[in-house]
């Protein structure tokens, strides 16, 4: 019974986070703008890796292997968003404007 | 379940191959950094993913954690050589 649980539990935050994945994949496709599309990036493939390792670490049951998954995630719940922080900081430093209706309008690609 | 584990690795395998279209022809060279960040993030998850079906993943998540550090800090590298203004021309 537990252990029907836990394939169940796994199973459903591992599929949740192949979703998230494919959700943010296709906003990097769509999205107009360099911002936008590194505000589809980082949040959404955080969220995929923390839901796809901690289904897994359920799945794998409490040994080492599950400790080492959840550090994992951890480690990309802080390095992630620090990268996209540095990566958007520095597109804003070389001068890489944002995108609004005005400048596609005026027919400037951003 | 490692039928399910495979399937759900084939669905992340068609999300990893969307972002190339950002690499190859991104209009900035920022574009074409998140698209590495992104492929990389989610090429952790289908190592780990892998390593769970074939039963090997005591094996797999080392070189996961390892692409998963190797992955940041060339970013920050990376995002750190082009911060300069006119990096945007090339």
């Amino acid at each position: 019974m537990i252990a029907t649980l836990a394939t169940v539990a796994g199973i459903g935050l591992i599929l949740a986070g192949v979703a998230f994945a494919l959700i943010g994949s296709i906003g990097v496709l769509r999205l107009p703008d360099f911002y936008t599309r590194m505000h589809a990036a980082s949040k959404l493939d955080t969220m995929s890796l923390g839901l796809c390792m901690t289904g897994l670490a359920i799945l794998q049951g409490p040994d080492l292997n599950a400790v080492k998954l959840i550090l994992i995630f951890l480690f990309a719940s802080i390095a992630n968003p620090a990268a996209a922080n540095a990566l958007g900081r520095s597109a804003i430093r070389a001068g890489l404007e944002p995108w609004s209706v005005a400048r596609q309008k005026k027919g400037k690609r951003s | 379940m490692n039928v399910a584990i495979f399937l759900v690795s084939l669905v992340l395998v068609v999300a990893l191959l969307l972002p190339f279209y950002r690499l190859v022809i991104g209009p900035t060279v920022f574009d074409r950094m998140m698209g590495v960040g992104v492929i990389g993030t989610k090429t952790v998850v289908l190592v780990c993913l892998v390593g769970f079906a074939y039963g090997r993943i005591d094996m797999f998540i080392d070189i996961a954690i390892s692409y998963a550090m190797l992955n940041y800090i060339g970013t920050v590298v990376v995002a750190k050589y082009l911060d300069h203004p006119g990096a945007r021309e090339r």
